[in-house]
């Protein structure tokens, strides 16, 4: 059967991790390239960069990294950040990314979902989602509301009904973020993950507010994750992958245990 | 020198940067006279088959396929490229280059695993259980997983070419072998060591050498 994923997260500003990482010899590394092959050795499933730069400039450095990155690991990994047209999409494809996220974007323009599906696939579209809990209204039924850009902005759309839109448009995947967890390390949103989960066929990425194994364990299991997305927990040497992996698979997930 | 087929189907870089990485020397290529020179041929492939199937007849390189596989030297189809050479796929009612017997056929709806859904694609890490030994397959750590990512699967006549079977809420054919050719549905260019090990095994062989 299929394994649930456990994706490391890394965030990259101008072609350098934004926080330095540490691993064994707590050394910091701030080489995405050498970050994502540590982690590739350490057993991650998939890796993910979110490219925060806001200059063009630091697009082509970001650009050099996907190159470095596709000839060091042999996993499948994706680049979000910035991506606004079918052209920057190719870009980064072309470079060896296996897949491209895109967020507040897609939510501005939907049909860019639907272009970057047709000239690459849907598994080549992941749709990341920043998700806030709310009142439930006629216009947020489901008590969760889309945010946009990193979470400062409401524009009035559910969260369920944009998942569903987002797959009838193409995409292959979705990243689902909770705006409350994230960066709390208190555990996942397990009800809004289980919630969207349960509503598209498209596999569902739980993110924000992974701080111990456990949390993994919870939102794979009764959140219907079909990946977990990790930073702090493993950036700061808290856990190793193989940490993780091993509690999850003692706790009967499915879990690749070898690589 | 290996060939990788280019008939614009997908990215073919990242099976290009696997066997850099193995230190082979290898040509993204769909000119007929490369292929003549080339030891082994890689089929890679992703997308829809329907698209794929028309562009390899425009092209003619449905013709230098079938050649290929006559010469006896080594073919590795992976994914679509796996896909299309049987007879016949259910994505968009394909008429394949029908060079196994066989069809490609999509994961039923509803698909279950222990009372909970299967979603379609089946994306991600999943156990291939190798029935047979095989130069290609040889090496590989018995808990091994690779990765997929499709929403059809190959369903060969003769059972007897199966390699390897993986379980997705139905039993499928994930790798198989006659003759000179091998063929996976996973993708061995994105499945760390084990997937390494197909690759650097496929271009060590020398081909009909199965069995």
């Amino acid at each position: 059967m299929l394994s649930k994923r456990i994706i490391p997260c890394l965030d990259v500003r101008d072609g350098k991790l934004t926080k330095g990482i540490k691993f064994k010899n707590n050394v910091d590394i701030g080489d995405p390239a050498e970050a994502a092959r540590q982690y590739y050795e350490q057993g991650a499933d998939e890796i993910v960069f979110y490219d925060i730069t806001a200059s063009s400039d630091g697009r082509d450095i970001m650009i050099d990294v996907v190159r470095r990155v596709a000839e060091t690991i042999f996993i499948p990994f994706s680049v979000g950040g910035g991506i606004r047209t079918v052209e920057d999409m190719r870009r980064v494809i072309l470079a060896g990314a296996e897949k491209i996220s895109i967020n507040s974007e897609a939510v501005k323009r939907p049909l860019l979902i639907n272009e970057g599906a047709r000239a690459f696939g849907k598994q080549c579209i992941v749709l990341g989602m920043d998700v806030k809990k709310v009142d439930r209204s006629s216009s947020i039924p489901s008590g969760y509301e889309v945010v946009i850009h990193g979470g400062r902005k409401y524009i009035g759309i559910d969260a369920l009904w944009w998942a569903k839109e987002a797959e009838i448009l193409g995409a292959g995947e979705i990243c689902l973020n909770s705006i409350d967890a994230d960066g709390t390390q208190n555990g996942y949103e397990i009800e809004l993950t289980r919630l969207i989960s349960s509503n598209v066929r498209i596999p569902v990425i739980a993110s924000g507010g992974a701080g111990k194994p456990e949390h993994l364990l919870y939102v794979l299991s009764r959140g219907k994750a079909d990946a977990a997305l990790i930073a702090s927990m493993v950036h700061y040497r808290t856990y190793t992958i193989s940490e993780i992996k091993t509690y999850l698979h003692e706790h009967s997930v499915k879990i690749r245990m070898e690589w | 020198m290996i060939a990788i087929l280019d008939y614009r189907a997908g990215n073919l870089t990242s099976v290009a940067r696997a066997l850099h990485y193995l230190n082979q020397s290898y040509r993204i290529t769909a000119d007929p006279a490369t292929l003549q020179e080339a030891s082994h041929l890689i089929f890679p492939g992703v997308g829809a088959a329907g698209e794929a199937m028309s562009h390899l007849r425009q092209t003619h390189l449905d013709q230098c396929i079938r050649k290929w596989v006559h010469t006896g030297k080594p073919m590795l189809g992976i994914c679509l490229g796996t896909q299309v050479i049987f007879e016949h796929s259910e994505e968009d009612d394909t008429v394949c280059l029908g060079i196994i017997p066989g069809y490609v056929r999509r994961f039923p709806e509803n698909l279950q695993h222990e009372g909970q859904d299967l979603k379609v694609p089946h994306m991600g890490w999943n156990h291939v259980a190798f029935q047979k030994e095989h130069p290609v397959f040889r090496g590989l750590p018995e808990e091994s997983e690779f990765y997929f990512v499709h929403s059809y699967y190959p369903a060969p006549t003769d059972e007897r070419w199966v390699i390897g079977w993986t379980d997705y809420g139905i039993r499928f054919c994930a790798a198989l072998a006659h003759e000179n050719l091998a063929a996976v549905q996973f993708h061995p260019e994105k499945s760390g060591r084990p997937g390494l090990q197909i690759l650097a095994n496929f271009c060590r062989w020398r081909g009909r050498d199965a069995e």
